[in-house]
């Protein structure tokens, strides 16, 4: 890469860095949807359009900086308390940040559309002219605040807004001082905020020249508390921190306190007296004296601890008193970057690489070599044990053995680090998700509480860049046709607000992802109507099919139409390209319905696609791999033991029946008459094969490499591995495989 | 003789970018700091010629630094230089009381800081 391909490469990760933490920030707003906003979110959110307006500038990315500039502009005003929150502020920065994410798309292709100019130039001009102004008061409260001007001097205009709020609204505001040694301070201050966050707002942290021994470092924390001085003495037991009162002077005309101020006393050296005193404060380990100020009313819990609880527990009560008309609800609590300890955000920085998944995939295929040149150690060191005419030593034998099993352990964490090193969690497609809901429910006029869990399973980075765009669709769909108009479910008595869900869940090599609503269902004699109509299916097989048959007639290319979604409460656009895309990442897409109850779609994907454990098979001479992980079973079986039911082969194992394929037939091989097949049962969410095939020939790892040309669309195919024997052989994809079965059952009933 | 410059500044790739201008002149060298707090562990392990820090940033601000910087007398001599996207004139007119000697409004030209920089260090 060139210099310049360089720094664009380095400006769109850190750019796209940012704009996902921005992102995760905003969800979590839109969460408090009428609840007084966090400061510390809304600050955390225009310090990420801001770093993103500074990088894009720096590195000339004019359209990004311009729009970044312009949010920014509005988040500043928004922080700085001259703008209030609303929905339409908080719509508009949900679009900005799309565009921002487009525009960032389009300068990695080094492209720039109109269309997409001209939508950033339209949303500028709206963030310039969007808010109301908050009422200015004539008096500034910082004046009631005694503070030494030194103090004062190194506030930024934000950090002021910060202390002016506080004082206005009656908080009690400490100046907590504490030293610790120079070799650990940051461990030391770390803990001291994550022991004050919880109780109130660090408004600035000061670091002091003035230490209390002679290889410390003091800091004078601005603190405005949320508990009485009492809880607050008590929760900083074990710090080194001193508190001392800021005195506030009451206000000249009356306001409207939320909580009862510190009581007044006399100001000190820096404005603010000590509220407790230790004798002679040894650092990290000070005795907590008992208070010697009175105590004071505890203040009220602010609103925004927790929204997300807060607004969970709204719906389940079924009290839906918010105008808006999406809601997003995660069922596990983000991080907010403005709610990250301090920590976290100073070493995250340090101590993450970002590497390109190529040279990620560049390294796997070295692993992959490494992996056959294991096999054939192990190959040469087992031939060596059974070979009684090599005259080797027993001693060298044994040491060739044990560095092979070495290496063999080596290898497992090499691969085992690499493999974690690619997972990401699917929480970053959620996010985006989220944005999307939001616009298409005001398009289509419901009411929608999104709620999403899971969003911290990991999975393949490839694999969570595919699944967007399937996802996508399912929910669309969802909301479009699933959910029913709000006055439509309250005449048969469901809450106006549909629900649609969205889950991960790690299910051992697999993670099952769902997406589900409450909706009116699926009519499946509508579907079975539809697929005969359009000569899908025959009367006859119409006739045996079990309704979960019929709800996955769905799928099938051809099957929906624009017509069909009235009739069929519209499920099944274009679901078979759904189906397509999810196999492609070698997974499974199953329905559930229930007519009135609602639908739910699960996706079994593989966790990875780099290296898999697979067995190797042999068929009329010919070798395949098939992923273990799909793999749940071998049988043994003889050809009398195979039954023929309507046509279609089947096994019988342990009381069920098992629909069998021939893998020799599937493909065109010349089929051999073995004394006895060998049967992988083969299995991915609820489905079951048999794959019959001549031999077995072990387990190996295999790196998958995607096949080119006239062999990618081979239906049941997969990709290619080179095995250690230095063969290359084609890797079975079980999940087509599966359809394959199923379909073929259909077609031959 | 290496002159040691400290870059105090959050992202990663606006520091990469400064610290590239920094090296770019010969005989010096570019150490960096991701934080106000990160520059507060290095300030005593080194002696910089000079400082060159943003204003907003999430633990300790380009401020409250300054104020350290200026107030402790083995580091109070080091020029001090602001590179920040705050075009706000408080904020600017705050750095500049406090002692900073220069305020550079992001984008700056990298010839502009390099032109800078050679000026306070008394390099041709």
């Amino acid at each position: 890469m060139n210099t310049a391909g360089k720094a664009l490469a380095e400006f769109i990760a850190e750019g796209t860095e940012i704009v996902e933490s921005l992102s995760k920030d905003l969800l979590v707003l839109d969460q408090q949807r009428g609840l007084e906003p966090d400061p510390e979110l809304i600050n955390g959110i225009f310090r990420a359009a801001h770093s993103l307006k500074g990088l894009a500038a720096l590195f000339g990315q004019e359209r990004i900086a311009k729009l970044a500039h312009q949010s920014e502009d509005l988040l500043d005003r928004l922080r700085l308390g001259k703008l209030s929150l609303d929905d339409q502020v908080l719509d508009t920065l949900i679009e900005s940040l799309d565009a921002l994410q487009s525009l960032l798309a389009e300068a990695s292709r080094e492209e720039a559309s109109d269309a997409l100019g001209e939508r950033v130039s339209t949303l500028g001009t709206r963030l310039a002219d969007l808010g109301t102004v908050s009422a200015a008061s004539d008096e500034d409260p910082l004046d009631r605040l005694e503070l030494s001007e030194q103090v004062r001097a190194v506030f930024t205009e934000y950090e002021e807004h910060r202390l002016r709020e506080n004082v206005r609204r009656g908080v009690a505001l400490y100046r907590v001082r504490a030293a610790f040694d120079l070799s650990d301070f940051d461990t030391g201050l770390t803990e001291l905020n994550a022991r004050l966050k919880p109780l109130g707002e660090v408004v600035s942290t000061l670091p002091s020249s003035e230490p209390g021994g002679l290889s410390g470092i003091a800091f004078d924390l601005i603190f405005g508390a949320r508990v009485s001085t009492e809880e607050l003495t008590q929760k900083l037991e074990g710090t080194p921190a001193q508190l001392f009162a800021l005195v506030t002077r009451p206000a000249a005309a009356p306001v409207t306190p939320r909580a009862p101020a510190a009581p007044p006393v006399p100001p000190a050296e820096a404005g603010s007296t000590p509220v407790r005193k230790t004798a002679k404060r040894k650092p990290r380990t000070p005795k907590a004296p008992a208070p010697q100020t009175p105590p004071d009313e505890p203040l009220a819990a602010a609103s925004s601890t927790m929204p997300t609880l807060r607004a969970l527990e709204a719906v389940s009560s079924g009290e839906a008193s918010s105008s808006s008309p999406v809601r997003t609800l995660v069922q596990e609590s983000p991080t907010p970057r403005g709610t990250r300890s301090e920590g976290e955000s100073a070493r995250s920085l340090t101590q993450t690489v970002r590497v390109d998944i190529r040279r990620l995939d560049a390294l796997m295929n070295t692993v992959g070599e490494l992996l056959l040149i294991k096999a054939n150690l192990q190959r040469m060191v087992e031939n060596v044990r059974l070979d009684a005419g090599v005259s080797l030593s027993k001693v060298w034998g044994q040491e060739l053995s044990r560095e092979t099993r070495q290496l063999e352990r080596k290898l497992d964490a090499l691969q085992e680090g690499l493999l974690e090193a690619r997972m990401v969690p699917v929480g970053q497609v959620f996010d985006r998700l989220a944005r999307l809901v939001r616009r298409i429910a005001r398009e289509v006029g419901k009411e929608i509480d999104f709620i999403i869990g899971g969003g911290d399973v990991e999975l393949d980075k490839l694999i969570v860049e595919e699944l967007s765009d399937p996802l996508m669709h399912i929910i669309r769909n969802a909301i479009d046709h699933g959910a029913e108009s709000p006055e439509a479910r309250q005449a048969v008595g469901k809450p106006r607000r549909a629900r649609i869900s969205l889950h991960a869940e790690q299910k051992g090599n697999h993670v099952v992802i769902e997406v589900s609503d409450d909706g009116a269902g699926i009519d499946e004699l509508g579907v079975r109507e539809l697929a005969l109509r359009k000569g899908l299916i025959t009367d006859a097989q119409a006739r045996e099919m079990s309704r979960r048959e019929l709800l996955n007639l769905i799928f099938l290319p051809g099957f929906s139409t624009a017509s069909s979604v009235s009739e069929l409460s519209g499920r099944g656009v274009g679901l078979d390209v759904v189906k397509n895309n999810i196999g492609n990442l070698s997974g499974i897409i199953d329905v559930w319905s229930e007519r009135g109850q609602g639908t739910a779609f699960h996706l079994t994907l593989p966790v990875t696609l780099a290296i898999i454990r697979a067995l190797v098979v042999g068929v009329s001479g010919r070798t395949y791999a098939v992923p273990l992980n799909s793999v749940l079973e071998i049988l043994s079986v003889k050809p009398s033991e195979i039954r023929t039911v309507e046509r279609r082969e089947v096994l019988d194992v342990r009381g069920t029946t098992l629909p069998l394929m021939r893998l020799a037939r599937v493909f065109g091989h010349p089929e051999s008459h073995p004394e006895r097949h060998f049967v992988v049962v083969a299995g991915l969410a609820q489905e079951r094969l048999g794959i019959a095939v001549d031999e077995l020939q072990g387990q190996q790892d295999i790196v998958v490499k995607s096949l080119g040309g006239r062999l990618q669309g081979v239906r049941g195919i997969s990709g290619a591995a080179d095995l250690a024997n230095r063969r290359t052989v084609l890797v079975l994809d079980v999940g087509a495989l599966l359809e394959e079965g199923m379909s073929t059952e259909r077609r031959r009933a | 003789m290496t002159f040691k410059i400290l870059i105090v500044e959050d992202s990663r790739a606006s520091r990469e970018l400064i610290a590239a201008t920094v090296e770019s002149i010969p005989g010096l060298e570019a150490v960096t700091s991701s934080s106000g707090l990160e520059a507060l562990k290095l300030l005593p392990r080194h002696v910089f010629s000079l400082i060159i820090t943003d204003i907003n940033m999430p633990d300790i601000n380009g401020l409250e630094l300054i104020r350290f910087i200026k107030n402790n007398p083995a580091l109070r001599d080091t020029p001090l230089f602001i590179v920040t996207t705050e075009g706000r004139e408080t904020d600017r007119d705050r750095g500049l009381a406090l002692g900073a000697v220069e305020y550079l409004v992001k984008p700056f030209s990298p010839r502009s800081l390099e032109g800078l920089v050679r000026r306070y260090l008394q390099l041709a």
